[in-house]
């Protein structure tokens, strides 16, 4: 079961920033295709974003999985909420989804 | 870890058994593989949801043998 710490800490991180990305490495360096993938899409949407590199916390890896129930990362999250892996950022940038999502929830 | 891609679509077939499921193997070191899986069951689930239910199929297998799955989920 998750600590509750670990469990302040996922909140606090996804709460903090209209969209975060739970990803291995950094915008910068990806560390993953699939991660690489969806920092390429926020930066040709042109929005803001935070980060964690779960390469360098072995437990936030393990707990954010546990915290969404998805076994995978990268993990986006906007205004709190998961969206999704790669495959949905992917199809709902494709399908004009995720712009439509990000000027409802006024992020720009 | 790897995963043949027969075993791959025989784990999908039992939790999907009227689905339709291609699977690409993309690099070819049965750890990469694309997946597109039509099935009823998807209907009036979100997105999330689809994968989740893929995801529920392949149990440990995701993460473990199989590092990169690419899922496409349709409703036929």
């Amino acid at each position: 079961m998750m600590d509750e710490k670990i469990k302040k800490e996922i909140k606090s991180k996804i709460q903090s920033s209209d969209i975060h990305l739970f990803m291995k490495g950094t915008p910068l360096f990806p560390q993953c295709g699939f991660s690489n993938t969806v920092v390429q899409i926020l930066t040709y949407l042109e929005v803001s974003f935070t980060s964690t590199d779960v390469l360098e916390d072995e437990q936030m890896r393990d707990a954010i999985k546990e915290y969404s129930n998805w076994p995978t990362i990268p993990q986006l999250y906007i205004k709190g909420n998961f969206m999704g892996g790669c495959d949905i950022i992917k199809e709902m940038f494709e399908s004009g989804e995720l712009k439509e999502e990000f000027s409802k929830e006024n992020i720009n | 870890m790897t995963i043949k891609e027969i075993e791959l679509k025989k784990i999908l077939t039992e939790s999907f058994p009227e689905a339709n499921i291609k699977i690409d193997d993309l690099a070819g070191d049965d750890n990469h593989f694309a997946l597109t899986i039509i099935s009823s069951k998807f209907k009036g689930m979100s997105r999330i949801d689809q994968h989740k239910m893929v995801y529920d199929a392949l149990g440990s297998k995701m993460g473990n043998e199989l590092h990169a799955l690419s899922i496409k989920t349709q409703i036929p």
